[in-house]
């Protein structure tokens, strides 16, 4: 037999078990075939939750479990490396018409996804602050930021990052009625997540999109530099500054 | 050929759980070496790269693969091989596995273990997947024998000989999970002892232990579901006796997979391990 009938009823609970499967007296496997269907879908179930664990505390447990299952049957792992399943699931939360006025779960999730890509990036070493220090104040207009693999930033309408923190019960004040898109660090190994003004958001996503620091700034003038700048450098989220040469 | 030596001590090893470090490192006795699954340090950085570098200064580290797809139709995905590579290039395991079993059609994972039929068309594709995996990693892997739910009606080879057959045309060793062999050999009512004497034993590399769960099938016949959740059975303990005495001591591995216990209980295993190894060195010294 082809492993295409196994393989296509793993995750289709209304197709027929495939033939040629039996016990060990020559009957139908039956209920044996439903182990690997139950394996499959609950590991994938179980992956989703572990890495959206406050978008699954958001949904309560039936509603997460209905949505998850509906995401990995249409959407099964693309590669082995289970640590990227489910890039695509804030997307396919937001799609899902009962939840249509949940806008902010598909930043959450979103968030969520981005902490785990940044804890898996690759190390880097940090800026080193005299590097910053020692720059004058024009070079440093025209100079250009490099960001560490782990860093990240996730540009939101909704307060994020108090949804997220009250959803895992690590604070119990609601959420404020700001936006809060949020910056994603990996200092050492734990990412940290750090709320920004929208402006400074904006502008940080413009030197993450590789303007310089004067580019950026033109874009979005009422924006803080200096403290995004500050915050960019406590939080360890640079490799490098770029100076160019004057042409 | 690749190396036949077998780098692992003849001694208890445990699955590695990132809560049970500090553990492991201050105290691991009777632990003599961990494994760890391939895919969870294929990552480019960060804290699980950084431990599995500080482990391998303390322990010998078995790389245990789950997602390559040995037993699948579908080529092996050569950038998997890639990362595997990679992963054995720098790490230098003392030992590479991986199973019996297939995880991905037509580009699908289902990250779980499934199964296969025994035929010769199946045994010459696992052989050509154990063939391109040994080329590209340049070792010799071990292939672990899988627990079963069901049987193939399209089957024509017993378990134990395709396993044997597979050993004599790549080379690799096996991997006996001796739990498994319960497990399937319940769920299939056959003996697992003549499962035993029907192995290769000469060709196993490595033992593993885990806990399994039982339900019933359509009909009430026991049907037990291999689970790592929980403690090794006891007719799976008396199992690990029969075997050793018929191989000589093994390295012999502790897998608990889900609900992970402290640090104590998951010890606690692991010298159940080495008593059985312990006993097996007292009776050669008698002897001798």
């Amino acid at each position: 037999m082809s492993l295409t009938a196994f393989n296509d009823a793993l995750l289709d609970p209304t197709a027929d078990r495939p033939e040629g499967l039996s016990d060990s007296a020559g009957r139908p496997a039956g209920k044996r075939f439903d182990v690997y269907r139950n394996n499959v879908t609950v590991s994938l179930r179980e992956a989703l939750e572990a890495g959206f664990p406050a978008t699954a505390r958001l949904l309560g447990e039936q509603n997460f479990t209905a949505i998850a299952t509906g995401y990995l049957r249409a959407n099964p792992p693309s590669s082995p490396l289970m640590m990227l399943y489910g890039g695509g699931f804030p997307r396919y939360i937001s799609n899902v018409p009962a939840l249509a006025k949940l806008g902010y779960l598909r930043d959450v999730a979103r968030l969520e996804y981005a902490m785990r890509q940044s804890y898996h990036a690759e190390d880097a070493p940090e800026l080193a602050a005299d590097k910053l220090a020692a720059l004058a104040p024009e070079q440093l207009y025209n100079a250009r930021l490099a960001f560490a693999p782990a860093t990240q930033v996730v540009l939101t309408e909704w307060p994020i990052h108090a949804i997220r923190a009250k959803a895992l019960g690590e604070t119990a004040e609601n959420p404020p009625g700001v936006a809060q898109p949020t910056l994603v660090t990996r200092p050492e190994f734990d990412p940290i997540l750090t709320p920004l003004p929208a402006e400074q958001a904006d502008l940080l996503a413009e030197l993450m999109r590789n303007k310089t620091l004067a580019e950026a700034s033109t874009m979005h003038p009422t924006a803080d530099l200096g403290t995004l700048l500050g915050t960019l450098l406590a939080t360890k989220a640079l490799t490098d500054i770029k100076i160019e040469d004057k042409q | 050929m690749y190396d036949q030596t077998n780098h692992l001590p003849a001694l208890p090893g445990v699955g590695y759980k990132p809560q049970h470090y500090s553990d492991l490192v201050a105290n691991p006795a009777p632990v003599g070496w961990l494994e760890i699954h391939a895919e969870n340090y294929m990552g480019a950085g960060g804290r699980p790269i950084a431990q599995l570098k500080q482990l391998s200064g303390h322990f010998p580290i078995s790389v245990h693969g789950v997602g390559l797809s040995i037993g699948g139709e579908d080529a092996l995905d050569p950038d998997h091989l890639s990362r595997l590579k990679h992963l054995c290039d720098w790490l230098n395991p003392a030992s590479f596995s991986e199973h019996l079993a297939w995880s991905t059609h037509e580009s699908a994972f289902m990250n779980d273990l499934l199964p296969l039929p025994y035929t010769e068309v199946t045994l010459k594709r696992v052989c050509d997947h154990i063939d391109q995996l040994q080329d590209t990693i340049g070792r010799r892997m071990l292939l672990e024998n899988p627990s079963s739910y069901l049987a193939f009606d399209d089957s024509t080879y017993a378990e134990p000989d395709f396993l044997s057959e597979v050993s004599k045309r790549t080379g690799c060793g096996l991997l006996l999970d001796v739990n498994n062999i319960f497990v399937s050999a319940t769920n299939l009512n056959y003996s697992p002892y003549a499962y035993v004497d029907a192995f290769d034993l000469d060709k196993v590399g490595e033992i593993h232990l885990g806990g399994h769960d039982e339900d019933e099938d359509d009909h009430g016949a026991p049907l037990l579901i291999d689970s790592h959740g929980r403690e090794v059975a006891d007719p799976v303990w008396t199992l690990l006796d029969y075997v050793l005495e018929r191989s000589g001591p093994l390295p012999t591995l502790i897998e608990w997979d889900t609900d992970v216990p402290e640090w104590p209980v998951l010890a606690e295993e692991a010298r159940r391990a080495d008593i059985a190894l312990s006993k097996l060195n007292a009776r050669a010294k008698v002897t001798a």
